[in-house]
């Protein structure tokens, strides 16, 4: 590519566009068909999954090969900046949809139920004792609660310390201190792959699942789940970071790559604030 | 804003004009993609429109003449669905597609390869809501708004549906993010955010409204899938959870989802009716405010769909107090047009014919829409025809015929041909006759209490809906002329001049008719 860098980017031709909708199609017809119990939907799920992987390696690889000839300037850069900043505020709205829903039933529903003034239906539906929360479903069995303080106060740890040691090293790439840069994001990786584990190990022992706990069990798993998947993407795209700081790709002064990422997991950290208290504490 | 160079070189393949069905599917050209966003658009409105048609010719007399009551129900779920998502929203980022880089004098959008993943992540969404036509149990049949626990109940085409919807999410987040950024980012030197035409600034609060908005869709779509098939209770109250919250979190996004649809209408309006009044936009910064001031109302007003439902009161008084103040930024904006055309030298070519028509039939919905804002009112007219004739005020007369208008005002710069002026008028005053035959009787079937989504009536109904049907009938031939002028336009016509308005303003006009490939390979100065 003949770019001069100093000039606005424009990319040629590319097919990942194309490919994409392959793999969405592919992934939602095979979902839609194992949902409906259609033998053959898991192996288009799995096509689609395997095209949807090659397409995020492809084109991010197109990507940083790009960045790293250096045809992105300081204009694509504040490009970046905002579209990273806006994908955010999307996710923080996906987020806003389950806690609004955890805050609808804990604060408006709940009470209706027991009051039955505006929804009878509910009353014919609780035979039993009235309602309270945790609301796990009308054989209203109890449940034990999972303690805050043991394994979900540790993963708060866990988290805010690997978005310390993530901004020690900024510091570290900043101050161009390599070492520092290079420790700091493998600790960071390393605290998030504890976080998952944790996590997974919480999901093992917790004596109520997905389905069947009545609308606690939704919430919780709905909100903590969907912030799992958050840190494992987040996970892998510090493990990539470490990857690419470890080959020279970033500078005190263009790291944006690096520091998209770090926006991304304190965004992820603020959102496991904000599951601790209404989640596990509250 | 830092300064734009821009620059494209021709020893470069990639760069020059591709040929072939690769200039089209691996497309960077924003001029290549908004083309393909507003075919796309126009074959869906067609494939929704001829929905509408079956469903007036059920409704054409009382009892059951063509289909069972589930047919029709499919019938008017897909119209809805594939008209919102298919036709005016395709037909919106279209016009930003081809407008928003030649308006604010960039090359192209910010990023010019996730602008064609988010057209060509449309088509597979086409393709599963069409497919879900052939599934056992048919399409889906609850309405857009896909209530629970009736889509909780539904078969394959609701997962069908619910994924084909989550696609058009991505689609549609991606699209708002790039066209967000390349408006904040990519302005020529000097062109100030005030001084932004007023379709780039519409386009700039609806794609906030798209990216705060659709997630909450995807939230509440992927609530409805684990209930379907993961044990979930958020909509079962059964398990502690209740169905009037899917109605809660569909509408916080569905209210926003109204203006993300008739917000760029508003901008193309104030693009036209200046060019022909030939006088400046009256108010160009309170019509600034009052856009932003709908696009923040427009997050607390949701429940004012759900009157019927059941609330508190003080929760029903706040929403409908809320929806109410909505009517002030709307009613500053009708003000300002009206003033732009006060004692302007008018000429009534077909795009300022189609603006016009906006104006007036546009501020009967907004009328109608105020009517429904009243709690007791509302409690009486849910789910009747005034409610189909309002929206339908809104989405056709407001919407669709803001990009008609549009069309017809940007088809000279996208082609380089004048359209035929005579079938041009012939089919804007068939679509606004046919228009209000369709819908304005369905005013007086719904303050009747004539019930919507329902395929039979009482005989009393029976004259009004005859005159709906004649007029759907007309209406849906009447855009088959649309068809033909646009071809036509494409395929010859008068060579059109680089600003072929004389009283139009803006960047756009000053590059050749048909634009360029690349637009700006360096940048303009604005003053």
């Amino acid at each position: 590519m003949s770019q001069n860098p100093k000039q606005y980017y424009l990319p040629g031709a590319s097919l990942w566009p194309l490919i994409s909708s392959i793999a969405l199609f592919l992934m939602a017809a095979g979902f839609s068909m194992s949902l409906n119990d259609i033998a053959s939907g898991d192996y288009v799920l799995i096509a689609g999954a395997l095209v949807l992987a090659y397409l995020l390696f492809g084109w991010f690889s197109e990507v940083i090969k790009e960045s790293v000839s250096g045809f992105y300037n300081k204009q694509v850069d504040a490009s970046f900046r905002w579209s990273m900043g806006w994908f955010i505020l999307s996710e923080v709205m996906f987020f806003a949809g389950f806690f609004g829903a955890l805050f609808y039933v804990r604060n408006f529903s709940l009470d209706w139920i027991e009051a039955g003034s505006y929804f009878q239906g509910f009353v014919a539906s609780w035979p039993t004792a009235g309602p309270s929360w945790p609301l796990t479903g009308e054989a209203t069995k109890a449940i034990e609660l999972l303690d805050p303080w043991h394994l979900p106060a540790i993963n708060t740890l866990i988290l805010l310390t690997s978005g310390a040691t993530l901004t020690w090293a900024h510091w570290g790439l900043m101050k161009d201190n390599r070492k520092q840069t290079i420790i700091g994001l493998a600790l960071t990786v390393a605290l998030g792959v504890i976080f998952l584990y944790l996590q997974m190990h919480e999901y093992a022992e917790a004596t109520f699942t997905m389905a069947g706990a009545g609308i606690y069990g939704s919430t919780f798993y709905m909100l903590t789940g969907f912030h799992g998947l958050h840190v494992t993407m987040g996970t892998i795209m510090l493990a990539i970071i470490l990857f690419r700081v470890l080959k020279g790709h970033f500078s005190s002064q263009d790291h944006f790559g690096f520091e998209a990422v770090a926006w991304y997991w304190h965004f992820v950290d603020v959102v496991w604030l904000l599951l601790f208290v209404f989640v596990y504490w509250l | 804003m830092s300064t734009t160079t821009a620059t494209h070189h021709d020893d470069h393949g990639d760069h020059g004009h591709p040929t072939g069905v690769m200039r089209w599917v691996a497309s960077t050209n924003h001029k290549d993609i908004g083309t393909m966003y507003l075919w796309f658009s126009l074959f869906m409105f067609f494939f929704a429109g001829a929905m509408a048609m079956g469903i007036r010719a059920e409704l054409f007399q009382p009892g059951l003449q063509f289909m069972d009551p589930l047919a029709f129900n499919q019938l008017t779920t897909l119209h809805g669905l594939i008209m919102i998502f298919g036709a005016i929203m395709p037909a919106f980022v279209g016009f930003a597609n081809w407008m928003v880089p030649m308006m604010i004098g960039a090359p192209d959008m910010a990023f010019p390869r996730l602008n064609n993943m988010s057209f060509w992540l449309l088509i597979p969404a086409a393709i599963l809501l069409i497919a879900s036509i052939f599934v056992p149990g048919g399409p889906i049949a609850g309405g857009w708004t896909m209530y629970a626990p009736l889509s909780v109940q539904a078969g394959m085409s609701m997962d069908m549906s619910i994924l084909a919807l989550h696609i058009l999410g991505v689609s549609s987040i991606v699209g708002s993010i790039n066209i967000i950024t390349t408006i904040l980012n990519l302005r020529a030197p000097g062109m100030d955010l005030m001084k932004m035409p007023l379709f780039i600034w519409t386009w700039l609060i609806t794609a906030f409204l798209l990216i705060a908005a659709m997630p909450i869709l995807a939230g509440a779509l992927t609530m409805l899938i684990t209930d379907r098939h993961f044990g979930t209770a958020f909509f079962d109250a059964a398990g502690g959870g209740d169905p009037v919250l899917f109605q809660h979190v569909f509408w916080f996004f569905g209210h926003p989802e109204v203006y993300i649809m008739i917000l760029p209408a508003f901008g193309i309006i104030s693009t036209i009716i200046p060019t022909f009044a030939r006088k400046p936009l009256f108010g160009y910064a309170s019509m600034v405010y009052a856009t932003a001031a709908i696009a923040l109302l427009s997050f607390v007003v949701w429940a004012h769909h759900m009157f019927a439902t059941g609330m508190p009161v003080a929760g029903q008084l706040f929403f409908m107090y809320s929806t109410m103040l909505i009517s002030i930024p709307t009613g500053v904006k009708v003000f300002n047009w009206v003033a732009t055309m006060w004692r302007g030298s008018m000429t009534f070519e077909t795009p300022m014919l189609f603006s016009i028509a906006v104006v007036l039939l546009f501020t009967i919905g907004g009328f109608s829409g105020l009517v429904l804002a009243v709690l007791p009112v509302d409690i009486q007219l849910q789910d009747t025809y005034y409610v189909v004739a309002h929206f339908h005020y809104v989405l056709f007369s407001g919407a669709a015929m803001s990009i008609m208008g549009g069309v017809y005002y940007w088809l000279p710069k996208w082609t380089g041909h004048m359209y035929d002026e005579t079938l041009g008028k012939w089919h804007f005053w068939l679509t606004t006759i046919a228009f209000n035959i369709t819908f304005f009787p369905m005013h007086f079937t719904g303050l009747a209490g004539m019930p919507r989504r329902i395929p039979d009536y009482a005989l009393q109904f029976a004259e009004f809906n005859m005159i709906s049907s004649l007029g759907a009938f007309a209406l849906g031939i009447s855009q088959l002329l649309f068809l033909y002028v646009v071809v036509k336009c494409i395929r010859g016509g008068a060579k059109a001049a680089a600003s072929p308005w004389e009283g139009a303003d803006g960047l756009e006009w000053t590059v050749p008719s048909p634009a360029p490939f690349h637009t700006f390979e360096t940048p303009p100065t604005v003053k």
